[in-house]
């Protein structure tokens, strides 16, 4: 077998684990997902109204529905990638991973089956949140290649918090410091263009708000699904995305590599 | 043994490994033979475990020589991963899963096909009784439970060389029991064993060979008949309620008191007819004995008769049966 089929046949074989665990699991995966629908409901029903009417015409709770759902999957990404950073660091605390070292296995797939697993939870997370917005009056306009576009952005994102995330969890030792490492991940959609846009915010907020990674990304969801302008969002978007997966990657690489005993 | 025509299953040279200015690990040298059971004999904080995860490569060696079924554990790892099977002395297994997916997922990790990984499970499911677990979560097991799962996890890939780190701590003497059978069945299957253990009765029972490990060297080597040749034998242990009691057995069986204590040890192997015998002479001489208890030798007697000193760990003695 080369490496490369190793890798794949390997990491196939710890996705299987992964999503057994998850369905052992579903409460935890029922919460991840619950959170960006309440605060969905919460920002379309209880704020909408006046928030729709602050962003320039006075499209009301309709057009905040509009406006805050690129950042709520922007918030179903962060939080679901919070818990992959918490189930890796749990993960590490098991004998099983001593085992898998002593395998002749493709040492990687440990990580890629989280990868794997996380990145197809998120995706339906995903999914089953935009099925609600579209319930309380998301009204897209994007063509099939636009749905394309936005679908490859969603996963781009996602592979990149993803791999990051797991790397935060392996260099914690412990589930509520893996929690706590992870947490800025699922502030930045709020302090970025999620909510609201920038140019409401004081100087310094609206400097790192319109240079985070997050921004761009949601402008790029927000110009796919709704015709507003993209402008160079979507390169930086996927410059973003490119670098942090691969410094997640890196990063986690090295984390799973060294020798734990010293 | 440096002639062996065939390269042995497991060979160490100059081994070393520490742990800052703490040196673990401080020259060990080790051959065992194919097909044979070896026992790395030491109490706690010996090494033990330390040289089982640089023979299974979890850890880097810092100095020495160390190969596994003719490969090099620095160089060529997963040749070396591919042949064997480890036991940890900590559980290594998915708690989440249940027996049957623990086994599966092993099976899978090995490449065996989809039909011969089932196969292989249900076959090590009734090798290693596993039949109550196969459906259970991993974290509901009992102890004996457990290292069985984690025994029959390693022996997915059929491996030539299994290591058994402390296999038998803190189970009961019955899984103690199951496990040996295990390990004797898969020795006689033609599988090196490689096994720690703080028990001398557990190491006399299983092994050809048997070296003694003290805070990181080798400090005896031997088959089990010969390690016990250095060993003084067992005694029985008399104790008596008083002085006066503790005086006349003294005189009825010709042996030094011990008066501080109020106990008698008598040489012997604590046969049923030899501790007749004695219990008969105290009856002639009228004396009564308050208690009695049979000591065989145990780790403690082995290091001190081989070091001159006892071993940092005071380990329980083996009372009446
Ligand atoms: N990760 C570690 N860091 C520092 N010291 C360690 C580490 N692992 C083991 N040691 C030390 O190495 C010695 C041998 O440990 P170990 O191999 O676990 O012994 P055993 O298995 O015989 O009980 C002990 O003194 C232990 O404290
Ligand atoms: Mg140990």
């Amino acid at each position: 077998m080369t490496a490369i089929t190793l890798a794949v046949r390997d990491s196939t074989t710890m996705l299987r684990r992964q999503l057994r665990h998850m369905s052992r699991a579903w409460s935890v995966t029922l919460m991840l997902l619950a959170v960006p629908i309440v605060l969905l409901l919460l920002f379309v029903y209880v704020l909408g109204g006046t928030l729709g009417d602050g962003l320039g015409g006075s499209g009301g709770r309709g057009a905040y529905v509009d406006y805050v759902t690129p950042g709520i999957l922007l918030v179903t990404i962060t939080g679901t990638v919070q818990g992959t950073a918490i189930s890796v660091a749990l993960d590490m605390t098991q004998g099983i991973i001593a085992r898998f070292r002593t395998m002749a296995i493709a040492r990687v797939s440990v990580l890629t089956g989280h990868v794997l697993g996380s990145v197809l939870h998120t995706l339906l997370s995903l999914a089953a949140v935009l099925g609600v917005a579209v319930l309380v009056g998301f009204r897209p306009d994007a063509t099939a290649v636009e749905w394309l576009a936005a679908a490859g952005v969603l996963t781009a994102t996602t592979f990149a918090l993803v791999w990051l995330a797991v790397a935060m969890g392996l260099v914690t030792t412990n589930v509520a410091a893996a929690s706590n490492l992870s947490m800025p991940l699922t502030l930045l959609p709020l302090f970025g263009s999620g909510f609201v846009p920038t140019d409401s915010m004081p100087t310094v907020l609206r400097w790192f708000a319109e240079h985070q990674p997050v921004t761009p990304i949601m402008e790029t969801l927000r110009g796919l699904l709704l015709g507003t302008p993209i402008g160079d969002s979507a390169v930086i978007a996927l410059a973003w995305c490119a670098v942090i997966a691969l410094a997640g990657y890196a990063w986690a690489k090295r984390l799973y590599n060294r020798d734990r005993t010293r | 043994m440096t002639n062996l025509p065939i390269e042995p299953a497991i060979a160490v040279t100059g081994l070393r490994r520490w742990y800052g200015r703490h040196v673990v690990l401080d020259g060990i040298d080790l051959h065992v033979p194919e097909g044979t059971i070896f026992s790395l004999l030491g109490p706690n904080g010996a090494g033990k475990t330390t040289v089982v995860q640089i023979l299974s490569t979890l850890i880097r060696a810092d100095a020495g020589q160390v190969r596994v079924c003719g490969h090099d554990v620095a160089r060529a790892p997963d040749r070396v991963r591919a042949a064997i099977g480890v036991t940890g002395q900590f559980s290594a297994v998915d708690d989440y899963l249940t027996g049957e997916e623990n086994l599966l997922l092993m099976a899978d990790l090995n490449h065996l096909g989809k039909a011969e990984g089932r196969r292989r499970t249900a076959e090590l499911v009734e090798r290693l009784g596993l039949g109550d677990a196969a459906k259970k979560p991993g974290a509901l097991y009992s102890g004996g439970t457990r290292r069985r799962l984690d025994l029959a996890m390693g022996l997915m890939g059929d491996p030539r060389v299994i290591f058994l780190d402390e296999p038998t701590t803190g189970l009961d003497p019955r899984s103690r029991r199951d496990l040996w059978r295990i390990v004797r069945d898969l020795a006689a299957g033609g599988v090196t064993i490689f096994l720690t253990t703080q028990y001398l009765e557990e190491a006399d029972q299983l092994a050809d060979r048997i070296a003694l490990l003290d805070r990181g060297r080798l400090v005896a080597e031997g088959t089990p008949a010969e390690l016990k040749r250095l060993v003084p034998g067992g005694h029985v242990e008399l104790r008596f309620a008083d002085d006066r009691a503790l005086t006349a057995a003294a005189a009825a069986l010709d042996v030094v008191p011990d008066r501080a204590e109020l106990v008698l040890r008598v040489p012997g192997d604590g046969g049923v007819r030899s501790l007749k015998a004695l219990l008969d002479r105290l009856d002639a001489a009228s004396v009564e004995v308050d208690g009695l208890a049979l000591r065989t030798p145990d780790l403690d007697d082995v290091f001190f008769a081989v070091t001159g000193q006892a071993s940092d760990q005071t380990s329980g003695e083996v009372t009446a049966r």
